[in-house]
């Protein structure tokens, strides 16, 4: 029978069928951080329990980790925070990389870029952005504290099946069109909810065209989408990715591994429960005008009127939205003029998202209404391949500050943050109220975008730069 | 976990769609290392009038938004909340969850809920129900109309009584109310299964063994 590569994932990773319309399901990689793991720590240790395999586990500190003073955590909340991770990795003997280690970086970031998440695994981490660990043909998805708990002791969740949805992507992306823009465009689209209780396999010309960059990017995404997951098939240019990773397959294991992994994709005449089909050569730069990410605009677009809306709640939700950004109805979204630009996140933060913003600012200078601009690469391997194809003086050239890794601004639980009414063009992955900042006001955009409006000080279409 | 058998509460109403968990507990607050006192920071930037708070603030002496729906003297004490589609989506925080029941909600209705949240809940003991858009509103207008509006919650048959006697079924998946209903630790129930899970660690191995450089 054929079968979706969701499907071949399930079926490889079940343990047992509990009957009561659950699944234990083995979970290969445990990727862990400083936020959400304290309180599982603590709940095996009153259980009087173990880890069950520790060699699955992988901690690094990225949610609180200041970008300019490491040796400083100046918030004490957030230190103890960070040396709990410290703490629970040295007691219960966890693999860890620490702050002032250069493989330091964010944890979707840094998991690929290691080798720790490779295809066909099951993948999860206490965050919801782990869905960005599915560009590598694996099924990647981010759970709560209770179920790392679960994870840490057992090495398995009890999960019920999703059902199989299709994004097909076909055509070619114009120029400026990055793999952002289709991210928001599905969620446009769809919605926020559009995904739930979906895994989203992402298919097609335009997804075969991305780099493996661009469909972390788009995976990453796919929880935006309310997707528990997103995947990508493997084809060649996964295998070249993973090919010579510090945790990846060697020598005659590496090749058995590549047949397996050549598997890794959906079966002719797969059934999907639900299909979602557009051409990429239609999509636009995207703009979130609003406080969530299905609020998306076009770059020749306009802000919406509530009044349009015929449905009621939508419609309260929508003017919610314009009261807390401060937008009228139909301002061209050009003319939205912004204070900051955070060029980061584990939605946009690996090399060649730097690449293409650099691009856009060579040569140029910030406008005079920008107050802040930070670049804040994934991870410490991305920093120093940056810095030697001398990306950091292009920007730094510019006016930007030019950081260590970590999550930054995309959350500000570091000193990274939006002050009150900021309006800022973000490369991050959500604009709810206060995300970035209490009173803080998020357009979410690709790094061209947000390095165009740096540049202009308000929106524009980077094609047009 | 706390088990969840029944509940008999007032109903606060919360008109927003999409309400998502940095709205339930902002990012400043997951900062603490323990599972208690998220409840003094629920929704914290609407409920408060000075734009958002601090981790381990006292929050006494905050100015309170009036118009915020827990801020009303008819919602103090609310036991169930009624809320819009897809509410808890965006990050996985498992403190939206403690919060809302450090606050006092045993029991969450609304047409939809956000995957990860939804699990989240059933590892609590916080009941999230399910019901029809059009069932959540008449809830909704019911709410508005009658200070004091009570809903009696019954898990065990799935059933939800209305203050005039009438009753709302709900579908609840049968795994997570038997979990419920006895409050189960759902690690203790897998550890059970320990023989199983080496044994697919044994086979795995030998099938994919770059998966277990540990044990190959």
């Amino acid at each position: 029978m054929s079968r979706t590569l969701y499907d071949k994932l399930w079926d490889a990773h079940v343990v047992r069928d509990n009957g009561d319309g659950t699944h234990l399901i083995y979970i290969d990689r445990h990727l862990i951080h400083e936020v959400t793991s304290p309180q599982a720590f603590e709940g095996l240790r009153a259980a009087g329990r173990d880890l069950w395999r520790r060699a699955a586990d992988l901690a690094v500190p990225d949610h609180n980790v200041p970008t300019i003073d490491r040796e400083h955590v100046r918030d004490p909340v957030s230190r103890l925070q960070l040396d709990t991770l410290k703490d629970n990795v040295r007691k219960w003997r966890v693999p860890y990389i620490d702050l002032f280690d250069e493989r330091q970086g964010i944890v979707h970031v840094i998991g690929p870029e290691q080798g720790a998440s490779l295809p066909g695994m099951t993948i999860v981490c206490g965050d919801s952005h782990t869905t960005t660990n599915g560009a590598l043909g694996a099924w990647a998805f981010g759970i709560g504290t209770s179920e790392v708990e679960h994870v840490l002791g057992t090495q398995t969740l009890p999960l019920s099946r999703s059902k199989n949805m299709l994004v097909r992507i076909d055509g070619a992306a114009a120029p400026g069109v990055t793999a952002k823009d289709l991210a928001l465009h599905v969620i446009g689209r769809i919605g926020t909810a559009g995904g739930t209780g979906h895994v989203i396999e992402f298919a097609g010309a335009a997804i075969s065209a991305l780099s493996m960059e661009g469909r972390m990017t788009l995976c990453n995404m796919s929880i935006e989408a309310g997707a528990r997951s997103g995947l990508v098939a493997v084809d060649d240019k996964t295998i070249e990715y993973v090919r010579g990773r510090p945790l990846a397959p060697k020598g005659a294991l590496w090749d058995r591994a590549v047949a397996d992994w050549r598997e890794l994709k959906s079966d002719a005449g797969a059934k999907f429960d639900r299909v979602v089909e557009f051409d990429a050569a239609g999509v636009r730069p995207n703009v979130t005008w609003g406080t969530s990410p299905e609020m998306t605009a076009t770059i020749d677009g306009r802000v919406p009127d509530p009044e349009a809306e015929h449905d009621p709640v939508r419609r309260e939700g929508m003017r919610n939205a314009l009261r807390y950004m401060d937008l009228a109805p139909g301002t061209p979204i050009r003319d939205i003029r912004i204070d900051k630009v955070f060029i980061g996140s584990c939605t946009n933060s690996r090399i060649e998202d730097l690449r293409a913003a650099a691009a856009i600012v060579r040569g140029r200078k910030l406008a005079a209404n920008i107050r802040q601009a930070l670049v804040v690469p994934g991870s410490g391997l991305v920093k120093r391949q940056a810095e030697s194809e001398g990306l950091d003086k292009v920007f730094t050239g510019a006016g930007f500050e030019w950081r260590e890794p970590g999550c930054s601004m995309c959350l500000g639980m570091n000193e990274d943050r939006l002050d009150a009414g900021e309006r800022c063009a973000s490369t991050s992955n959500r604009n709810f109220e206060g995300r970035q900042g209490a009173g803080g006001r998020t357009h979410l955009v690709s790094p061209s975008m947000a390095a165009a409006a740096a540049i202009a000080g308000h929106f524009v279409d980077v094609s047009e730069l | 976990m706390q088990a969840f058998t029944t509940l008999a509460a007032v109903v606060a109403p919360l008109d927003r769609p999409n309400v998502d968990t940095d709205a339930i507990i902002p990012k400043q607050f997951l900062k603490s290392i323990h599972r208690t006192g998220f409840g003094r920071y629920l929704f914290d930037s609407w409920r408060y009038a000075d734009g958002g708070g601090e981790a381990e603030q006292d929050v006494s002496g905050r100015p309170l938004r009036p118009d915020f729906v827990l801020n009303l003297p008819r919602y103090r004490g609310a036991g169930v909340l009624l809320a819009r589609d897809n509410f808890g989506c965006g990050s996985s925080r498992e403190h939206a969850v403690w919060a809302l029941q450090d606050y006092g909600f045993r029991c969450v209705i609304a047409p939809s809920f956000a995957d990860i949240f939804y699990s989240n809940c059933g590892k609590n003991g916080l009941l999230a129900v399910r019901l029809p858009a059009a069932a959540v509103d008449r809830l909704f207008r019911e709410v508005a109309a009658t200070e004091g509006y009570r809903l009696q919650v019954s898990l065990a048959d799935q059933r939800i009584a209305l203050p005039s006697g009438e009753t709302l079924g709900f579908e609840i998946d049968a795994a997570l109310k038997h979990r419920l209903l006895n409050g189960l630790d759902d690690i203790g129930v897998t550890l059970t299964h320990a023989a199983d899970i080496r044994a697919y660690e044994q086979r795995r191995a030998r099938e994919a063994p770059w998966l277990f450089p540990d044990l190959s």
